[in-house]
């Protein structure tokens, strides 16, 4: 079901790409330096559980922390050293708020750990798949475009693929850590996606890179024509064209339907760097522990991408890259069409591709005027909605009009607010709206558990009621038998038998 | 906590400031050459409706407890003053453009809530309110006297005529195209002998003839147009889907009975037609914000700009179909309107293909 030739998204905005600085920088490993704040909770879901205390010695590759029931992942350690706490270190998220996080001290040996599984090096054809998924998810492999939802359960789901998509848009301006890496490891990403299909059971996969990548779509395709099974397809350079449902819709010409899943039409997404991973954890052993990132922003006095190792702090990676020039308005984890604020101390995560340092000069201060209604918003979303009156709507605080206008079908990616003339908080107003949202249905929910409550409670008082009633009125029938002579004793036990039976069926 | 800002944190250039001075930047040639054409009163009536429309701006601003400065910074209260002044007769008195100001920007805007909140175009509700209220002012045309011609009246004499009114009128009065064309058409005669008279293809093009202060400049405005949408000021779909449905209808009906009805050439180069499909029918506020909406709102546009210069009252209708249509603009906008990703044009999620398997 792949199309012969890519198709054009719908609206989307031709960015300025600003790549130029870092698209030479090959990527350039990492040895810690410095305690490591490794997350165990930097994937969608429930935080992995610890699996080490404050003291304990660990090895490279170790596991520190073991999934959780449901949707999770592990979380292993990036280099050999002691754990010096299992404490909460703000997450890579504007609230500053923190996840659980365990502090490893390196001691600069990187000595692997004992358990590292073997390095399978049969043909792909001839592994399991469910050796293959079982491996992603030893290796605590999550997707690492960005969302990061655990690779093994999308590997895992049961639905019949036919396609597999490996995501090599990276449409963000400023970053090229997935350019690198296709251009400096197009083998194993290869390898990966091919390890990914068998495991999905896809006949096709197809690996979709921006048409302003050519030295990553070259390596990519000589790599591709020596292993074969994937083929390379150029897309064109537009934001958001990395979006899984539009990276989709160009490569198939299908649409995810609204609510349900790419599953759900036989497509699989996955970026490059996940396949990488996959292709590692499977060929080598290892686990996710590293991985690519770039480092840019005009503050930064000499840009570049890393090979990071997780649990770096933000702030560690700005020092490597010569520091800061000035002092940055902005510092974001990704780029700058969605990547949060975030707090220095937040450390890489399996999501992270990217710290960027932005100046003054290279943000927009929202002047804040009024929306003129013009539609280059509408003619911008990918989504096919009309922003501004989401927007004003939200702003308005009719969540409820918000959400007919289509407020949950936005995926935030900017488009609107990149070229809204009036400096619009649009994504800002959507957050707010959702927020809302989801809040004004806790509250109902709320509302309601306590209205059954109630209810219930009423219920019971009057069943009680009744049974007291119905006890005294037995009692005084016992008392008038008794005092008749006693023997009518058998039948007096009967109303009281029936408010019981009521009871139990309750 | 850092500062909550969500992304995107860069953003396109384009800023409404800058649009509103490319707009005012289209129109600049086809004022200097009104100015040119008319003398020294159109220049005075511009300079004193653009100063009252800021005035009437000010003062909504304040009234609405808004920063005045920045509110006035947008240039959209200068944008709507000058599009009315291009759109008033040249000689018009001082009071027309000062009560003309005033009504677009506070009557057509502020009390809708500014910038942005306005069903009807500023400068065209303006017109209408006028042309009504003052009819005799609002279709006193005079014939061109250019700058530096014997027929020009010195500064001095053009203050007399903006502020006192005291022109020699029966002398330079002179009626438009349509008045002519329409004239004929109420008293039975035939269009096609009435035509060589009043119309002169050539000159109406170049907008040498009797008419609005600057409305009359079929390619200097069309230079304009074709300028902001080079800038992508304005989408090209408006004006040419306008510009196309008139010339369409006025071609059609003019084979059928050329007598009565007048050729596309008439409705295009006559009247504000060129300055309507550029500079009117392309106001984001208040037209529809999808493309296809905006077409549907300017072929309406074009329809009711022949209906009423063909069976009105009036022999001139941009301004009462852009208000016509602006009326329209909300129903357009919940009707037509794009599909979404992932979803039927009646907002159903697509099938997963499940179904047929």
């Amino acid at each position: 079901m792949l199309l012969s030739k890519p198709r054009l998204i719908r609206g989307g905005v031709r960015t300025e790409p600003r790549k130029q600085p870092t698209a030479g920088c090959p990527l350039e490993p990492l040895k810690p330096s410095g305690p490591l704040y490794v997350s165990l909770g930097q994937h969608i879901g429930a935080p992995a559980l610890p699996a080490v205390q404050p003291g304990d010695a660990v090895a490279k590759g170790q596991r520190l922390g073991t999934p959780e029931q449901g949707l999770s992942a592990a979380v292993h350690a990036p280099t050999s050293g002691r754990v010096t706490a299992v404490t909460r270190h703000p997450a890579p998220h504007p609230s500053g708020l923190t996840v659980p996080t365990v502090v490893l001290e390196p001691d600069g040996e990187e000595r692997w750990t004992a358990e590292r599984p073997e390095p399978l090096t049969e043909e792909v054809e001839q592994l399991e798949p469910a050796t293959i998924s079982r491996r992603v998810a030893e290796a605590g492999i999550v997707g690492m475009g960005g969302a990061a939802f655990p690779a093994a359960v999308k590997l895992g789901s049961g639905q019949p693929v036919d396609t597999l998509i490996l995501n090599g848009g990276e449409c963000e301006p400023y970053l090229t850590c997935d350019d690198r890496l296709m251009r400096e490891r197009a083998a194993g990403i290869v390898d990966g996606g091919r390890l990914m299909a068998r495991a999905l059971g896809a006949r096709r996969t197809a690996v979709g890179v921006e048409d302003n990548k050519p030295e990553a779509i070259h390596a990519l395709r000589r790599a591709a024509a020596s292993l074969g099974g994937v083929e390379v397809v150029p897309i064109p350079s537009l934001w958001p064209q990395g979006s899984e449902k539009h990276l989709i819709y160009t490569l198939t010409g299908r649409e995810v339907p609204a609510g349900a899943l790419a599953a759900d039409i036989g497509v699989v997404a996955h970026n490059v760097g996940t396949a990488y991973a996959v292709h590692r954890a499977v060929r080598q052993g290892r686990p996710l522990i590293s991985r690519p990132v770039t480092v840019g922003g005009g503050a930064v006095a000499a840009p570049t991408n890393f090979e990071a190792p997780l649990g770096m702090p933000s702030r560690t990676l700005l020092e490597q890259a010569g520091g800061l020039r000035e002092d940055p308005a902005r510092v974001l984890a990704g780029g700058p069409m969605m990547g949060p604020i975030v707090p220095l101390e937040a450390a890489v995560a399996k999501g992270t591709n990217g710290v960027i340092a932005l100046t003054r000069g290279e943000i927009r201060e929202a002047e804040g005027r009024p929306c003129i209604r013009c539609g280059r918003c509408v003619d911008a979303c990918p989504m096919g909605l009309m922003p501004f009156e989401i927007a004003n709507r939200a702003a308005a605080d009719d969540i409820d009009g918000a959400a007919a206008s289509g407020l949950m079908d936005c995926l935030t990616c900017g488009s609107c607010a990149y070229v809204c003339p009036s400096d619009r908080p649009l994504v800002q107003l959507f957050h707010y709206a959702r927020g809302q949202r989801a809040e004004r249905a806790a509250a109902k929910e709320r509302a309601e558990l306590q209205r059954r409550m109630a209810e219930q409670r009423a219920e019971r008082q009057r069943r009680e009621q009744e049974r007291k009633k119905a006890a005294a009125a037995a009692r005084r029938q016992q008392r008038a038998a008794r005092s008749k002579g006693g023997e009518a004793g058998t039948e007096g036990s009967q109303p009281d038998a029936a408010p019981s039976g009521e009871e139990t069926e309750s | 906590m850092s500062e909550l800002v969500a992304g995107p944190h860069t953003r396109a250039p384009l800023s409404l400031p800058t649009l509103m001075r490319q707009v005012l930047l289209a129109a600049f040639p086809a004022t200097a050459f009104g100015i040119w054409l008319y003398g020294w009163p159109a220049l005075y009536l511009l300079l004193i409706t653009l100063a009252s429309a800021l005035a009437g701006e000010a003062l909504s601003l304040r009234a609405a407890g808004r920063p005045v400065r920045s509110g006035l910074s947008d240039g959209s209260a200068l944008v709507a003053g000058w599009i009315l002044a291009m759109s008033l007769p040249p000689w018009a008195p001082w009071w027309i453009g000062a009560i003309g100001g005033l009504l677009a920007t506070v009557l057509g805007k502020g009390v809708f809530g500014g910038t942005g909140q306005n069903p009807f175009n500023p400068a065209m509700a303006a017109r209408v309110a006028l042309l009504i209220a003052f009819p005799a002012a609002m279709t006193r045309w005079v014939a061109p006297a250019p700058l530096g011609t014997e027929q020009a009246p010195g500064l001095l004499d053009s203050l007399r005529i903006t502020f006192l009114g005291r022109a020699d009128w029966d002398a330079v009065t002179s009626a438009t195209t349509l008045d002519a064309t329409r004239t004929a058409v109420t008293q039975g005669q035939d269009l096609q002998a009435v035509l060589p008279e009043a119309y002169e293809p050539a000159l109406a093009a170049l907008g040498y003839a009797a008419g609005s202060l600057a409305e009359g400049s079929a390619l200097l405005l069309a230079a304009g147009g074709a300028y902001l949408i080079y800038q992508r000021v304005i989408s090209w779909e408006t004006p040419l889907v306008l510009l196309a449905t008139l010339a369409v209808l006025a071609t059609g009906t003019h084979a059928l009975d050329p007598q009565r009805y007048n050729d596309a050439g008439v409705h295009l180069l006559a009247g504000s037609t060129i300055l309507a499909a550029f500079f009117i029918a392309t106001d984001p506020t208040t037209s529809p914000a999808t493309t296809a909406g905006r077409a549907i709102f300017a072929a309406g546009c074009a329809a009711i700009i022949w209906i009423v210069r063909t069976y009105g009252g009036y022999p001139e209708a941009t301004a009462f179909a852009v208000l016509l249509m602006n009326a329209c603009t909300p129903l357009i906008d919940h009707w037509i309107r794009p599909r979404v990703y992932g979803r039927t044009r009646q907002g159903a999620p697509l099938a997963t293909g499940k179904e047929e398997a």
